[in-house]
């Protein structure tokens, strides 16, 4: 049975995309991966509106103490499995790792599954990267 | 009558349960991959619908903080099950039309409110503001697709002169469907256009904008929930085409090859029309919903109504 679910999970993921204080860049290249020429939906991802279906969590941006709370209810409010993936250099850090108001990296606020840099990253890589995490799965 | 188990098997698998959920799955493909075609994508795999709910059956489920404990798990049940009692008396009163019994219309029409209104108190009883927007807009929608929609099966009704759904299917199988008259294929449109709404597709998704309000009723639905929500909707998808075929298109006849074949082509029909009308449309406000709904439909509606009392 858990077998079943774990197939059936990697072929059907719901991912829920929280911009935590990107700068909108990532967020753009993430909604490419629904058009025409990349369309995931082919393996089964959709984009969905709420935490509460979501099986994935792509989090952007360099988390600031504003978002830091709500990054956590977020995913406390997601159902497990889940996994987490942090899209671009921001989550991990980069030039904006020191700013006053930034209190990133990603990690120290809610575990990270995986990484997948760049800024932004390529649709490609994403994929790539989401590969990586079935695989872990 | 039926005993027991008979009742039983005709519930939980053919035409019930079972069967209605394999085929609306399946549907729910077709829509998928219609509306990726339109948006020039390829579109998921056709398992995709039973992997969903496979994987939604193996999450976990959350109840959220202050939400109603019976109400939020009990009422999508209670939808699942009501639209399941819907599928199963169409296709008996289809293959055996006198099962059919006084009123059986009116059943069939209660049931069908079964799973907006079990979706509204599930809502509510979830306690997010967003599902609580969600609930109200569904509730307003109801109220204004009731209206046209109970019109439009009534000029069927006046039509036939009896309120008896198997002898809807047996006059219609001697003197040809009710879609080939004036009224018929007008009140035909208005049920088309309803049906829209009861599924709760674009134009008429007010209720769920996943855009605005994030999901509206579901939002709170994690896991298992989820799955049942999606199979209510699913069987909807095959239910009410089905019950469109059952009045205006001539029911559906399954002893003949050609009877079954008959119903596919209809069926695929309404479902492309549905999908169509669905990628076609933005989406409306409640307020233009139910001016649309109380004005243009309605006005449609009480033509064809006043058409069939005349006779034609
Ligand atoms: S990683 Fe780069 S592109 Fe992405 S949000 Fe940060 S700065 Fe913008």
């Amino acid at each position: 049975m858990k077998r079943l679910f774990r197939w059936a999970l990697k072929r059907s993921l719901y991912v829920y995309h929280v911009g935590a204080s990107a700068c909108n860049n990532c967020d753009i290249e993430i909604l490419d991966l629904l058009t025409p020429k990349f369309d995931v939906e082919r393996f089964g991802i959709v984009l969905v509106g709420s935490p509460r279906h979501a099986d994935v969590l792509l989090v952007t941006g360099a988390v600031n103490k504003l978002i830091a709370p709500r990054l956590r209810e977020v995913y406390e409010a997601t159902p497990n499995p889940k996994v987490v993936v942090a899209i671009g250099t921001c989550p991990s850090g980069n030039i904006f790792q020191d700013s006053y108001n930034v209190v990133g990296p990603l990690d120290k606020i809610i575990p990270v599954d995986i990484y997948i840099p760049g800024c932004p990253p390529k649709p490609e890589a994403m994929i790539a990267g989401i590969v990586k995490v079935l695989e872990k799965l | 009558m039926f005993d027991i188990l008979e009742v039983l098997f005709l519930y939980l698998v053919f035409p019930g349960f079972l069967f209605s959920a394999v085929v609306g799955l399946l549907s729910c493909w077709v829509d998928r991959k219609v509306t990726a075609k339109v948006q020039w994508r390829v579109g998921p795999p056709m398992l995709q619908p039973f992997i969903d709910i496979i994987k939604l059956l193996g999450k976990e489920v959350i109840l959220p903080r202050g939400a109603y404990k019976f109400s939020f798990f009990f009422f999508p049940l209670l939808g699942l099950a009501g639209i399941t009692l819907v599928s199963t008396m169409l296709w008996i009163f289809n293959v055996f039309p006198d099962k059919t019994f006084i009123g059986d219309l009116i059943v069939v029409l209660y049931l069908l409110m079964l799973p907006p209104l079990s979706l509204i108190l599930a809502g509510f009883a979830s306690k997010n503001p967003l599902a609580t927007l969600g609930a109200s807009r569904e509730m307003k929608l109801m109220l204004s697709y009731e209206l046209p929609f109970i019109l439009a099966i009534f000029t069927i009704v006046a039509k036939s002169h009896s309120l008896l759904m198997g002898n809807m299917v047996t006059v219609q199988s001697t003197q040809g469907m009710y879609l080939l008259s004036a009224s018929g294929i007008i009140a035909f449109i208005v049920a088309l256009i309803c049906i829209q709404a009861k599924l709760g597709f674009v134009p008429f998704d007010i209720a769920d904008a996943e855009q605005e309000i994030a999901g509206g009723i579901i939002i709170e639905f994690s896991g298992a929930l989820l799955a049942i929500y999606k199979l209510t909707k699913a069987i909807m998808l095959f239910v009410l085409p089905v019950f469109l075929i059952t009045l205006f298109l001539g029911g559906i006849n399954v002893f003949t090859l050609w009877g079954i074949a008959q119903f596919i082509l209809k069926y695929v029909i309404i479902l492309t029309l549905i999908v169509v009308i669905k990628n076609t449309n933005p989406r409306l406000r409640i307020d233009q919903a139910l001016r649309f709904f109380w004005g243009k439909v309605t006005v449609l509606a009480v033509i064809a109504m006043v058409l069939a009392l005349v006779g034609w």
